[in-house]
């Protein structure tokens, strides 16, 4: 190895570390999505189509959030009612 | 009764199938009788690597098809005694393998056999699902390399959900990984995921780390699976794998810069 390379080589240093920490990132995301129940596209649906009965939201005003822990699943659901829906209640 | 592993990456030309001719010689030269299987239909490359594509006669899909029995299809390796080979077939639709049949011709092969090798197809497609679905024991092979690391654990993913053991809640399949193409100079530049980065991503067992090697390539253009080129340092550490599979403890070797020697550096090794 010339010294040249050896300049070359110390400058690009880095990029396993690039590697590592986007496969960390999407590895830890895959393994969520894997781990969901299949049913909650469709009871995310079902759930805004309720919501929709009485208040007008769009389908990103509902979040529907699964977290698996040791000894628990908890279901997390995030609704935003729009402003004009508060102020007519 | 044979313990069926099955040899699974996701991603193509990882090496595959070179590991799967390594580990069934291995194991084979070892005493153990041993089968390796093809399931890449359409696509057999299995018999090549072995050096026995001439030799074949019938395959894995007229086994199913009941078109010839076991015994017809499956070839005898020349150099051990112990190692048969199942080739796939290279015409049929990958459907032609169907679970029932395929499992037949498992159940049929544990009688007379201690190991039964899985080479799978590249993929998540059907041919790689039956490849992997009555596995006890499955080698991932991986290269240092994002793709192939995402490809590996979503084959994980897989296993743990699609396989019989999955299906019929009996113990897990006991999964190893095996990083090939590694090349220490690139990792010790900080150009290449170590196996440690890999491992920690993964998080599993390491059967073996297949340093990038010439041997791997002469071997393939010769038809002879690369553990038997023993001076090689890719037959010594698949060597080491088939070892570490069986049991025994072995160091692992080649995960740093090999130091030439004084008459290597003079004539180039």
């Amino acid at each position: 190895m010339s010294l040249l390379d050896y300049f070359r080589s110390s400058r690009s240093k880095g990029t396993a570390s690039v590697a590592k920490e986007r496969l960390q990132i999407l590895v830890a995301h895959d393994r969520s999505e894997r781990h969901r129940p299949s049913y909650l596209p469709k009871l995310q649906r079902e759930i805004l189509d309720v919501i929709r009965k009485y208040v007008e939201v769009d389908m990103s005003a509902v979040s529907v959030n699964y977290e698996q822990e040791a000894s628990r699943e908890i279901l997390e659901l995030n609704i935003i009612l729009p402003d004009t829906a508060r102020n007519r209640a | 009764m044979a313990r069926i592993i099955v040899i699974t990456s996701g991603k193509g030309g990882v090496g595959k199938t070179t590991t799967s001719a390594a580990l069934a010689m291995g194991l084979a030269q070892r005493g153990h009788r041993t089968a390796v299987i093809d399931f890449d239909v359409g696509l057999r490359n299995l018999d090549l690597i072995m050096g026995c594509e001439r030799r074949v006669v019938y395959d894995f899909v007229n086994v199913i098809n009941g078109e010839a029995s076991l015994n017809q299809a499956l070839i005898r390796d020349k150099r051990c005694d112990s190692l048969y080979i199942l080739p796939a077939s290279q015409t049929r639709d990958k459907e032609a393998l169907t679970k029932e049949g395929v499992g037949k011709v498992l159940e049929e092969l544990s009688q007379g056999f201690d190991f039964i090798v899985c080479d799978s197809p590249a993929g998540i497609e059907h041919g790689a699902t039956m490849a992997m679905y009555y596995a006890d024991d499955a080698v991932v092979v991986t290269n240092p390399e994002v793709s192939s690391v995402r490809d590996s654990d979503r084959m994980l993913g897989i296993l743990s959900s699609k396989s019989r053991r999955a299906e019929t809640n009996a113990e897990p399949i006991r999964e190893f990984l095996l990083l090939s193409r590694y090349d220490p100079a690139r990792v010790a530049n900080g150009e290449m995921l170590s196996v440690e980065d890999v491992q920690e991503i993964l998080s599993l067992d390491l059967l073996g780390v297949i340093p990038e090697s010439r041997a791997v390539l002469n071997a393939s253009n010769a038809g002879v699976p690369v553990i038997l080129d023993g001076e090689s340092d890719a037959g010594k550490a698949y060597g080491d794998a088939v070892a570490r599979y069986l049991g025994e403890q072995v160091p692992h070797r080649f995960l740093t810069v090999q130091k030439k020697g004084f008459f290597s550096r003079l004539f180039g090794g």
